[in-house]
């Protein structure tokens, strides 16, 4: 790895908080690339240091020690061409579908009237064909997070973060999200990195899982996923499906609080 | 048990309540100048929306409360938004505006007419600093209420602070600015007729003080009346923008927290 097709590249990366009671050390010594077009997930359990790393990726947290590069340019602040989508959708209530998807568009003054089509193109995509006038509110959260994900992508991002998106999500819900995800994958080939405590999701999403062990969070394996795509649900039943999972799983006690 | 609601019902109270009224005044023989009966009440209501005395002063009260509304809550939004935004502008201006807030500002009155005269500007003036100070409060809380998450997405998307202010702040502090504005009109009037008791040459309150003189109790009443429906319909314009600009915020909480501070007063 470390090839010049890499999108991130993070090299000895270390980040300390400082609180009242000393420092705290929350991720340390994380190494990994995620590859252009490459679908990689992460997982840990709640309070392993996921959400951080996240921000740190997304450049709205410094890094204590260390190199994070996209496309070999260090991270250093917030950049333009990360999109993220978030465990809770983040929509903005006064603005339409339609205005919410074209929120990073505003923002960036990319041209409303180029990327109208565009939106509309991704919010087909999602599912969400004649919504575009509606009002978030008007929403299931399943629907919210489909909006959250076309505002996620509509400007061109390198990288797609997402931070347990369909974690806030019920059973079946997050279950159709993850197909679709796929499918919206399989089209595109966007670059995500995808955060999860479900093993189970990370088994069915990615080509790569990274486990990530708590205090300090550290990566303390790469898992490739080879199961050939596109994936249906049932293949859990799949052998090698239930041998990765237990490998994974092999890597936290119980008391860790993991989803199968 | 069934909510009941019957606008029928609704009037024959009111209407039974006068009666109630006018029946006992007249049987209990209670003088007009302590407790006149609303038929009285009534014409002389008539009387002084006929020879158009009640409408020369209505206009004048009105416009102080509009000017002074207008005029505290632009300051308190600008004052407001300054102290929102900068941690040191607050830890600078933190100490008069405790000190200023914690002086009833009705006892300020007599030193505003002497300042600025009898005319209305010393109402304005008046209905200004009454009014301020709900919708500075308010402006604040909601600057600084937006969800984190939401400005993590605005960073993410390197979004500058004005922008984050203009796409974000603002919009999520609107339910708590809507609220304050409500409170800040009813404050208003109040500041208005306050100003108009200490000294004035025109509007309700000083009408409704030379009634008192001449223990005219019935115009008194009649007066009150006038300010009761200019307080309802100033309300009523609030609700409805509030409504309009608003129609995202389910909760309304605005209704909530207008409701129970205005309660207060």
């Amino acid at each position: 790895m470390g090839h010049s097709a890499d999108v991130i590249a993070v090299k000895g990366l270390r980040k300390e908080y400082q609180t009242p009671r000393g420092t705290v050390l929350a991720l340390d010594e994380i190494e990994f690339n995620v590859a252009e077009g490459e679908f990689v997930a992460i997982v840990g359990p709640s309070g392993c240091g996921k959400s951080t790393l996240l921000k740190i990726l997304a450049g709205l947290v410094p890094a204590t020690r260390g190199e994070v590069k996209l496309h070999s340019v260090s991270i250093t602040g917030p950049r333009r061409d990360i999109g993220m989508v978030f465990q809770s959708p983040v929509l903005f209530p006064w603005r339409t579908v339609l205005d919410n998807v074209l929120l990073p568009v505003d923002v960036q003054k990319l041209g409303r009237e180029s990327n109208r089509s565009r939106a509309l193109e991704l919010l087909a995509v999602v599912g969400l064909q004649g919504f575009e006038h509606r009002y978030p509110w008007e929403l299931s959260g399943g629907m919210q997070q489909r909006v959250a994900l076309s505002r996620g992508l509509i400007h061109n991002p390198a990288m797609l973060l997402m931070d347990e998106p369909f974690g806030a999500l019920d059973a079946m819900t997050r279950e159709s999200l993850n197909l679709e995800l796929q499918r919206i994958w399989l089209e595109r080939r966007e670059t995500i990195l995808f955060i999860t405590h479900s093993i189970a999701e990370a088994v069915f999403l990615a080509d790569r899982v990274l486990i990530m062990t708590p205090r300090p969070g550290r990566i303390t394996e790469h898992i490739p996923v080879s199961i050939p795509r596109p994936r249906a649900l049932d293949v859990i039943s799949v052998p090698e499906f239930g041998g990765i999972v237990r490998r994974i799983r092999s890597h936290f006690s119980a008391k860790n609080g993991m989803e199968a | 048990m069934r909510e009941s609601r019957s606008p029928a019902l609704r009037i024959v109270l009111l209407v039974a309540s006068l009666a109630v009224w006018e029946a006992a005044v007249r049987l209990l023989r209670i003088p007009a100048f302590i407790l006149p009966p609303p038929s009285q009440i009534g014409a002389a209501l008539y009387r002084g929306t006929v020879s158009g005395i009640y409408l020369e002063h209505f206009w004048i009260t009105l416009a102080e409360t509009l000017l002074g509304f207008a005029l505290g809550s632009m300051i308190a939004f600008v004052v407001g938004t300054a102290l929102a935004a900068s941690r040191s502008i607050e830890y600078y201006l933190y100490p008069f505006i405790v000190m200023f807030q914690s002086v009833p500002k009705v006892a300020l009155a007599p030193l505003v007419v002497i300042w600025f005269g009898l005319g209305i500007t010393s109402k304005v003036v008046s209905a200004a600093l009454i009014s301020f100070f709900p919708l500075l409060v308010n402006t604040v809380v909601g600057l600084r209420s937006a969800d984190e998450d939401r400005v993590d997405l605005m960073r993410s998307l390197s979004a500058s602070e004005l922008q984050i202010f203009r796409m974000l702040r603002l919009p999520s502090a609107l339910p708590f600015i809507m609220a304050g504005l409500e409170v800040a009109m009813v404050f208003s009037l109040v500041g208005a007729i306050v100003g108009e008791f200490v000294g004035a040459e025109a509007g309700l309150g000083m009408l409704i003080q030379s009634r008192n003189f001449s223990m005219d109790v019935a115009g008194e009443f009649a007066l009150l009346f006038i300010l009761g429906v200019m307080g309802l319909a100033l309300n009523a314009i609030l609700v409805s923008i509030r409504r309009r600009v608003l129609f995202w915020d389910p909760s309304q909480k605005a209704a909530a927290n207008a409701a129970s501070i205005k309660g207060a007063l």
